[in-house]
């Protein structure tokens, strides 16, 4: 059978295992659309959480990423995992407790502040629909490449499929979907890595794999050999990297502090039971989520290896053009690998620099989005692999727009409707607003997904810079400083929001040429800004609150209610 | 007041922060301080095919990450119990 027929069937299988199972969990009432109705067991929503987390941009993007960045790509690495540990002792047990719906519904009644709530809104908002643009053009590309269909229904395809399942399931729907989606993307990311690991070195587990010796006989170690490769067509070693140690520092922590300060990952603890099952939950979180990310760097280092063999040859003088294998000339009919002979020799090379500069070795441009959707082509695995890669792109990518369209319709129906315009509205007509917003969202990030603004890649630093330096702060104070009033947080939020947004507006939008390591203060990159922001945010709330003053007696009781576990009951409106 | 005193509310909160605490400082020292600061330091040292700093960043710090959280849960619930304040 074809590659792409066996894409159709199990691409189609796992859409009606979806489907089956939004149909069975569907949402009767609010606390069910917006939380699950609280009975999540922790590990079921463990798996949710890391389908929803593990975005179209963890399952195609990152292990290419980080193949192109060698050590650098540690800053994902870290950053994305690390954060669940802030999240876990942090956050998540004392937002359980207070037993919300939502992040504005916590900034809100924690700082008795309409202002708070409101600007904790259009963070949220902001931020989900930065992310959900990101994850309908993944699904549109892994539909365009491996089904043949245009980009246009590849995103329609994808957009129907979400739409039924988050208007009809709400958060019962998508967490049940979610752990279905789990499944399907950790095999389908695991099969093609295990193949390549026992090829190459003979070993079976992906994670010792690449710190092992080549099966060559040769005796050399993996990891040595990619060092050598590198330095040789004058790349820095793989194992070192080429950003300044400040700046690894720095995006390390504002994506780790941005993680932690993500609506759609906070809220997933408040479908859980109990207290204890959210700190039991992020750990089964993380660990489901360590399954790839710590897969991801071995198949980034066997990907790097065997594309460069692949292009350069055994013995580097390169391959002919004319016997290149299909997956070059498949890729490169999307524009995604470019080839420019500069010496005229027929042959293709892969190298440092760029293909259009003279001086430069390098015909070849390989697009990092490609290494992991690739990789099973690249080491001639069989069709049925590839098939699977692609199901678990879109299992990928789904499961987080999903939980990212929930986020945006509780803020619209519960924190601007019910909160601030319609107090009095019914819990079914909430639930009918909901399902509204949901449903223009889908359409909205549809819209988005078809025609990418040029800004998506730009943007996804900003998501994590207005998480961290808004959020977090805010959060983390109103757990921790009983005394911590509404001024204070407020006036951190905005300071930190505004001083984060204009440095990296400055640098990527409106004078991107500046965009070098030596304009940037203290060497700080825009992608590591937020980290600055959050410190910002902490000092201005500070010196507001010691000018201002104490936060009410009742606040600070319920602060202290907050803070251990007994009496939780479920999540609710009120 | 789900506590027994004053003092137990205290003290209940004094050793959830020091937990914390402890737990952090191993979180940063594992990612922040293996992983990058002395990465180049540690790199000089071999754990199996990998440079030691290499393997922090990208495989190591992760392992650890889990398993603190697991650390967490179970020394919560044991301190939640013994204030009883647990969920029971």
């Amino acid at each position: 059978m074809d590659v792409q027929l066996l894409t159709f069937i199990i691409v189609g299988a796992s859409f009606a295992l979806y489907i089956a199972i939004a149909i069975w969990a569907r949402a009767g009432s609010t606390n069910e659309f917006y939380v699950a109705g609280g009975g999540v067991p922790p590990v079921l929503n463990g798996m949710a959480t890391a389908a929803d987390w593990m975005s179209a941009a963890s399952f195609i993007s990152m292990a290419g990423l980080i193949s192109f960045m060698g050590y650098d790509g540690a800053v994902y690495l870290m950053g994305w995992t690390g954060g669940y540990v802030l999240l876990a002792l942090c956050l998540a047990p004392y937002l359980r407790k207070f037993g919300k719906f939502t992040v504005p519904d916590f900034i809100g009644d924690r700082y008795y502040s309409q202002t708070a709530r409101t600007v904790a809104v259009f963070c949220a908002i902001f931020v989900s629909f930065t992310y959900v643009a990101g994850q309908m053009r993944g699904v549109g590309v892994v539909f365009s490449r491996f089904l043949e269909v245009d980009i246009v229904s590849g995103v329609v395809i994808g957009m129907a499929i979400v739409f039924f399942y988050t208007v009809l399931g709400g958060m019962k729907g998508i967490t049940y979907t979610q752990v279905a989606q789990y499944c399907v993307l950790i095999f389908a990311y695991l099969v093609p890595v295990v193949f390549i690991s026992m090829m190459v070195t003979g070993h079976i587990l992906p994670q010792t794999a690449f710190g092992a010796t080549l099966a060559d006989g040769s005796g050399m170690y993996m990891l040595d050999k990619l060092d050598n490769l590198s330095t040789e067509l004058g790349f820095t070693e793989y194992t070192d990297g080429s950003k300044s140690t400040i700046d690894v520092f720095f995006i390390t922590f504002a994506l780790m502090v941005g993680t932690a300060g993500l609506p759609h990952v906070i809220v997933r603890f408040f479908t859980v039971p109990k207290v204890r099952d959210a700190r039991k939950s992020a750990g089964w979180a993380l660990l489901f989520i360590a399954i790839l990310y710590t897969t991801a760097p071995a198949l980034a280092s066997f990907g790097r290896v065997n594309m460069i063999e692949t292009i350069n040859g055994q013995d580097m003088a390169g391959t002919s053009y004319e016997k290149a294998p299909t997956w070059i000339k498949n890729w490169e009919k999307t524009g995604l690998i470019k080839f420019n002979d500069k010496n005229g020799d027929g042959k293709m090379f892969y190298a440092a620099g760029s293909i259009d500069d003279p001086t430069s070795a390098n015909e070849v441009d390989v697009d990092r989005d490609i290494m992991v959707l690739a990789n099973p082509e690249i080491a001639n695995l069989p069709a049925w692999v590839i098939a699977l890669v692609a199901a678990g792109g879109v299992a990928a990518a789904l499961s987080t727009s999903a939980g990212l369209l929930l986020v945006i319709s509780t803020s619209v129906s519960h924190d601007l409707l019910k909160r601030n315009f319609a107090p009095n509205i019914t819990d079914k007509a909430e639930l009918f607003y909901a399902r509204l917003a949901a449903g223009v969202a889908i359409v909205i990030a549809g819209y988005f997904g078809v025609n990418p603004p040029g800004f998506v890649a730009q943007v996804v630093a900003f998501a994590f810079g207005l998480a961290a330096s808004s959020f977090f702060p805010a959060i983390i104070m109103g757990i921790f400083s009983k005394r911590m009033n509404g001024k204070g947080a407020v006036s951190g939020m905005i300071a930190g929001i505004a001083f984060t947004a204009a440095y990296i507006i400055y640098f990527k939008f409106v004078n991107p040429a500046a965009n070098t390591p030596d304009h940037w203060w203290f060497g700080i990159s825009p992608e590591g800004i937020g980290t600055f922001g959050m410190l910002v945010n902490f000092l201005v709330a500070y010196v507001v609150f010691k000018i201002t003053g104490d936060a009410p007696e009742e606040i600070q009781q319920m602060v202290e209610d907050i803070r251990y576990p007994k009496g939780s009951g479920a999540a609710s409106s009120h | 007041m789900a506590f027994r005193n004053e003092d137990d509310k205290t003290a209940y909160w004094k050793e959830n922060i020091s937990l914390l605490v402890k737990l952090l400082v191993v979180w940063f020292v594992v990612s922040f301080g293996a992983g990058i600061i002395f990465a180049d330091a540690l790199n000089e040292i071999r754990f199996f095919g990998f440079k030691l700093g290499f393997w922090f960043a990208q495989q190591g710090s992760i392992y650890i990450f889990v398993a603190l959280i697991f650390v967490y849960m179970a020394k919560m619930n044991a301190l939640d119990k013994k204030y009883g304040v647990d969920e029971e």
